[in-house]
């Protein structure tokens, strides 16, 4: 059993990582206008102080022996009730500090490049102000020590990107997804709002500690209940199915927002999430399979929207989506598949943050314009963007040595080992993730320039190159850097748990079929979108991409199965609680009376209808409580 | 229950008697109906002057008829305090005292604006 | 025993015992309703002009002063007025939370910088709406006084209805609680016609919960002999076999209660009455006399009628359901901001109902600390109702609230610290609150209450962030209220408001102690 060990040195500073993001936001928020001027620098600051930390950290923990590396913070006792007792406490350990990492770094980045990004915005102090927020309610949520402290994080997250999905309130699309987001995710939340008390129940502790430690206890039922609605909150907050429709919408925020909440960090804290609980997903069966069915289903849904969409954040959005389902189909392997699920969300992290930001970049250039049939040939015009956006794609398709290749070549080994279907489909994924984002650069960078009148494209500034640039460098070394030299496997360990087993089909085999099939998919990409000028209007297209366009029917569904109903039943209550009863007073006054024309009075409001309803409703007490006895 | 059986039978009795005497000049009584007869109070005098709108009665008229029941009810609880006055002792009295300040502030609330005064 | 014959000297059939009364411990009653007399004195004798200063004074020293007794009585554990009165924990808790409040909601009610004629009470309740009368006085700047001995009555009456441990004395306090209340809701400056229909139907029905609980008393009586809780419970617990009395007693006594806290099906008051009302009552009714009420339905549940548990769990349990149900939904398509919360305020009353049916030490404490929390919280999303107007008055019409966070960006940020609160997002006192009534709901094995709770809750949640993507991702019309400058008792009201709903969301422990310590209910 691992020990946890009390915060010394620099861990005595873990609430610092918090601390200074949190300090940035409320000088931010509240300073008001005389903080304009400096302001996003101090934001910028503040993320780039507790990457430094956490590096400082970093180092200190690989001084460390591997079972002395879960570290403990007590900062206060937040909630003590009769038999309740949580603590404002961190924990840091080995996939912790991985997520720190890649939150303040990639954050920092994001930061800089947002200075360019958002230079002229009047209220990019505001803009600011709350990416600090999101970066310190982040780390909140992954280095919290038990499950009601990373639901505060939870919330903080989606509150942040609330915030920042409608930065751009004017456009009432960006307030409507904003909305759509919060509420979905609440949906999601439930979820987790559910588990933990489910297992303060059970083990009477909602401690990382207590719960893992106690897991083995518990009857399978209560772990698979457990489970399931963890996964259900993994889907809100990740964008999986069937909670996965706000994700696209979610693209009317500033791109620097996109690339570090919507595909960086905050859409895997699901994976987080499940991950974090292995032990309970151990010991659960059927939710660890629910997790893969739902990991599986949107790989697929996200690489078909991905494919049919023009919008190039969209398409990208959808590609997120799809890459998560990896992960998340990853995390419900079991042992074998937690590093994997890491490791990819790593590598993930770094290439699709720079894949949007060089969006951004490109959008930048032309007038925000997002549609890529009004791009083509922009290589001659942002070389650094080209360059690195397409050290990106190599490095999402798969391509060695790109990052994502080793980090999605471990998932789709992995679960060959579990069984051969769920790698068959991954591979299969994979080969549509070729097709997709070649289409995507195929549309933007090459071809012939289909920009619109008044377009005229430049590479952006340095302070938006240069993250790109740096980006980039880690989608192409991090995978090799991690494998070979941070031996992610056995450093996450101690945290996972880990179980090889012999595969059926040989690595190389794996490795072989997989980059065939991505190589088909990318020609097939490429053929399609260079061969013949991408028309400026889109055709009709398929059934499919049709379906795709309308991000699968997920709002439909959504408005057919959860939002008419429920304005349904409001209507029908507020009809059964103001007019039934009058109706019903006003029946008997007509019957009496014999005044028909009366029955057309259902109006709302008589005190003596209230009356009648409660004299009703005492009725049904006394039944009630006579019930209870006679029964 | 016996302890209750007068009680009962009285009740009834004198239910019976009021429905018999009623029911009885229904029946027996003349019936010349006027103008006068119909009229509130049956005094044969008009009221005056008749409300407008027929039907509304002044906000004074509840306000004295409250008055009058507030210090009517005052009585009832004098009453007992005299009957046990000696085993009170100053317990009662300064308990009563105090009932009688707190209905005296209202007495004065009511006085100083102008509760008394019809117009 | 025979009769006592006719002439016989009455003290020789009763003894007569001195009651003994802990004056210390009933202080703050008195001094409330001493407090009051002395309001109705200052009205009768001090020149109009002089009039709201010295009220003021009077009310809040009153309000300190009681509250200081309070806290100097923290800890006892009493019976006391020939055990009619229990100080207990849990009553005193109460108590100083109705002070507190209450004394915010008398901020609330002072305030005159909002509304450019004067307060937000009619100059003179009995003139007709749009009479000559109402102009002139309106013209010349009268301003209502006669709210104050009102006040001060009603927060009596509350701190007695929370502490009472008979019934008799418990439906005294719970007039002297709710006549005044009837009152003050019809007082409205604007709308002065919605005002006075709110406050008919609030004295109509409110009379007949009333007679509701007078009745079931009665029959309480008639089974045990006694109106004492405590007596009654050891009745329910001796002779088992007399349901009939019992029942519909004990049924018709919580009938009284559950109108009081805005329960289903003995809700529909509560929308009418919450608009109609003057904002600052409003808020004052929402935060005081839902504490009051629960203080109030706990003590007869918990003490009275523990033995019947088994029989009223059933029963709390669908009207709890229903309560949240019904709340949460109908919110949802409302357009007035004072009926959402009112709705609202229906449904957190149903949220509390399941920490109460959990019938346990955690179920009461969580109750306890939910009532504070709320209480806090409702205040504060009042003081900035009255704050939002345009010319002809407060602007409550929720197309009104678009864009305000752009104009004024503190107070709807505040706002916004509310609705996350009653949302029951984390850090926020609504957050606490809601998951230690979950968690004592779910240990007392009403697992299926709260999983019902916390739909209800998602719900719940999408109207109140509807009124803050209003807020902040709408722009600014013609059409938006102005957020009014107020003066500083409506700053320190809000800000109150604000700073607890936060506290008790980051730094909880202190008042999860307070109320974990606050212990059982005496019997």
């Amino acid at each position: 059993m691992e020990q946890i060990m009390p915060a010394t040195g620099a861990f005595s500073l873990i609430w610092v990582l918090i601390a200074l993001p949190l300090a940035g936001a409320a000088v931010l928020l509240l300073g008001g206008r005389m903080t304009n001027k400096w302001g996003p620098y101090l934001g910028v600051l503040t993320v780039v102080g507790s990457a430094a930390l956490g590096v400082v950290m970093l180092l200190q923990m690989m001084g460390l022996p591997a079972e002395d590396r879960s570290i403990q913070q007590v900062a206060y006792r937040w909630v003590f009730a009769d038999g309740l007792s949580v603590d404002m406490a961190f924990r840091l350990d080995q996939l912790s500090m991985v997520f720190v990492l890649l939150i303040t770094i990639v954050g920092s980045l994001i930061h800089v490049y947002s200075l360019g990004y958002m230079e002229h915005d009047p209220d990019r102090r505001k803009f600011f102000g709350y990416l600090n927020l999101f970066v310190a309610a982040m780390l909140l949520l992954v280095l919290a020590n038990n499950y009601l402290l990373l639901y505060v994080g939870w919330e903080g997250v989606g509150l942040a990107s609330y915030l920042l999905i409608g930065f751009w309130q004017v456009k009432p699309s960006a307030a409507a997804a904003a909305k759509k987001a919060f509420i979905i995710n609440r949906v999601g939340d439930v979820g987790l709002g559910l588990a933990i008390m489910v297992m303060f129940v059970t083990f009477g502790s909602v401690t990382f500690a207590d719960v893992f430690g106690q897991a083995s206890a518990a009857s399978e039922g209560t772990l698979t209940a457990i489970g399931l609605l963890l996964l259900l909150a993994a889907c809100g907050k990740s964008a999986q199915f069937p909670l996965q429709a706000w994700l696209l919408d979610a693209m009317e925020g500033p791109t620097p927002v996109s690339a570090l909440i919507h595909a960086a960090t905050m859409v895997t804290a699901g994976v987080y999430l499940i991950v974090r609980s292995n032990a309970i997903f151990d010991r659960a069966v059927w939710a660890a399979t629910a997790v893969v069915v739902v990991g599986l289903i949107t790989v697929f849904m996200g690489a078909i929207i991905g494919s049919a969409k023009d919008d190039i954040k969209k398409s990208l959005a959808g590609s997120t989506m799809s890459q998560i389902g990896y992960m998340i189909t990853a995390a419900g392997l079991g042992p074998i598949g937690y590093v994997f699920a890491i490791f990819h969300l790593l590598t993930h992290g770094v290439f699709k943050a720079g894949l949007f930001l060089g969006a951004g970049s490109v959008m930048h250039g032309m007038n925000d314009g997002v549609n890529m049939r009004r791009y083509g040939a922009l290589r001659k015009v942002m070389v650094i963007t080209t360059i690195t956006f397409f050290i990106g794609y190599l490095a999402i398709i798969g391509i060695p040595p790109f990052a994502g290749f080793w980090s999605k070549d471990e998932i789709i080994h992995a679960a060959f080992e579990k069984g051969p279907v769920i790698g068959a489909l991954l591979i299969l994924g994979a080969g549509i993730t070729g097709f997709y984002m070649s289409r995507m650069v195929a549309m933007t960078f090459f071809g012939k320039a289909r920009w619109e009148d008044d377009v005229h494209p430049h590479e952006s500034k340095a302070v938006m190159t240069i993250p790109l640039i740096i980006l980039a460098i880690g989608s192409t070394v991090l995978g090799m850097a991690l494998l070979f030299w941070g031996h992610i496997e056995e450093w996450l360990e101690p945290v996972t748990g880990i179980a090889t087993a012999p595969s059926p089909l040989s690595t190389a085999a794996t490795i072989g079929i997989s980059l065939a099939f991505v190589i088909v998919g990318a020609s097939i990409g490429w053929i399609m979108y260079l061969r013949r000028e991408v028309p400026i209007t889109a055709p009709r297209g398929s059934l499919l991409t049709r379906a795709a366009r309308r991000d699968l029917y997920g709002d439909d569904v959504n408005e057919v199965l959860v939002v008419r109903p429920s304005y349904w039943l409001s209507r029908v209550l507020v009809w059964f609680d103001r007019a039934w009863v009058d109706g019903f007073v006003n029946g008997i006054a007509a019957f009496v009376g014999g005044f028909s024309g009366r029955l057309r009075r259902y109006q709302s409001g008589f005190a003596r209808s209230y009356a009648l309803s409660m004299v009703g409703g005492a009725v049904l007490v006394v039944l009630a409580l006579l019930l209870v006895r006679l029964s | 229950m016996n302890v209750y059986t007068p009680i009962l039978v009285l009740g009834i009795l004198a239910f019976g008697f009021a429905l018999f005497s009623v029911t009885l000049a229904g029946f027996t009584g003349p019936k010349r109906y006027n103008r006068a007869k119909l009229a509130a109070y049956e005094c044969g005098i008009e009221p005056t002057p008749q409300p407008v709108g027929g039907g509304r009665f002044a906000i004074k008229y509840y306000l004295t008829a409250m008055l009058f029941i507030v210090f009517d009810i005052e009585i009832v609880f004098l009453y007992p305090w005299a009957v046990a006055f000696d085993q009170l002792a100053l317990f009662g009295l300064i308990e009563m005292v105090l009932f009688i300040i707190a209905v005296l502030v209202v007495y004065a609330y009511v006085w100083r604006r102008r509760g008394l005064e019809w117009d | 025993m025979s009769a006592p014959a006719f002439g016989m000297h009455l003290a020789d059939v009763v003894p007569f015992n001195l009651p003994s009364i802990d004056y210390r411990l009933i202080a703050p009653i008195l001094i409330l309703m001493g407090a009051g007399l002395l309001s109705v004195l200052v009205e009768a004798f001090i020149p109009r002009r002089g009039r709201r200063p010295v009220q003021l004074i009077v009310v809040f020293v009153a309000l300190l002063a009681a509250f200081a007794m309070v806290l100097a009585a923290a800890g006892s554990r009493a019976v006391t007025a020939e055990g009619s009165i229990a100080i207990d924990g849990p009553g005193l808790l109460l108590q100083g939370t109705l002070l507190l409040v209450a004394l915010l909601a008398a901020m609330l009610m002072a305030e005159r910088m909002v509304d450019p004629s004067g307060d937000a009470f009619a100059p003179r309740a009995s003139t007709l709406p749009g009479s000559e009368d109402e102009r002139q006085f309106t013209q010349r700047g009268y301003l209502q006084t006669e709210i104050w001995p009102l006040f001060c009555f009603s927060v009596s009456g509350m701190l007695l209805f929370v502490v009472s441990n008979d019934l008799l004395i418990m439906f005294v306090a719970l007039e002297i609680m709710s006549l005044p209340l009837y009152l003050l809701a019809g007082m409205a400056r604007r709308r002065r016609l919605l005002s006075q229909e709110a406050a008919m139907k609030y004295f109509l029905l409110g009379a007949l919960s009333s007679a509701f609980f007078l009745y079931g008393s009665a029959l309480l009586y008639g089974f045990s002999g006694s109106i004492d809780l405590p007596v009654i419970a050891d009745q329910i617990t001796a002779k088992p076999s007399q349901s009939w009395l019992l029942m519909i007693g004990a049924a018709f006594v919580l009938i009284g209660l559950l109108f009081k806290v805005g329960a289903v099906p003995f809700h529909q008051w509560v929308p009418d009455v919450y608009q109609g009302s003057p904002t600052p009552v409003t808020g004052f009714m929402a935060a005081t006399v839902k504490i009051a009420a629960f203080g109030a339905l706990l003590r007869v549940l918990y003490v009275a009628l523990g033995g019947l548990q088994w029989d009223w769990a059933p029963m709390l349990w669908i009207i709890a359901i229903l309560t949240m149900v019904v709340g949460s939904v109908i919110a949802i398509t409302q357009t007035d901001i004072k009926r959402m919360l009112a709705y609202s305020s229906i449904a957190q009353a149903g949220f509390i109902l399941v920490g109460v049916v959990a019938a346990t030490r955690e179920g009461l404490a969580s109750a306890l600390f939910y009532l504070i929390a709320y209480a806090f919280t409702t205040i504060g999303a009042f003081a900035v109702i009255a704050m939002a107007r345009d010319s002809s008055g407060e602007a409550t019409h929720l197309s009104r609230w678009a864009g305000l966070g752009r104009k004024s960006p503190i107070v709807a940020t505040a706002f916004t610290i509310f609705m996350l609160a009653l949302a029951g997002i984390p850090l926020t006192s609504g957050f606490i609150a809601k998951f230690s009534v979950f968690t004592a709901a779910i240990a007392a094995g009403d697992t299926w209450l709260v999983i019902v709770a916390v739909l209800a809750s998602l719900v719940a949640a999408f109207f109140y962030l509807r009124v803050v993507v209003l807020m902040f991702f709408a722009e600014p019309g013609p059409e938006t209220a102005t957020v009014a400058v107020p003066s500083v008792f409506t700053t320190v009201a809000l800000a109150a408001g604000a700073t607890v709903t936060v506290v008790l969301g980051v730094v909880p422990q202190p008042v999860l102690e307070m109320v974990a310590n606050a212990d059982v209910f005496i019997r």
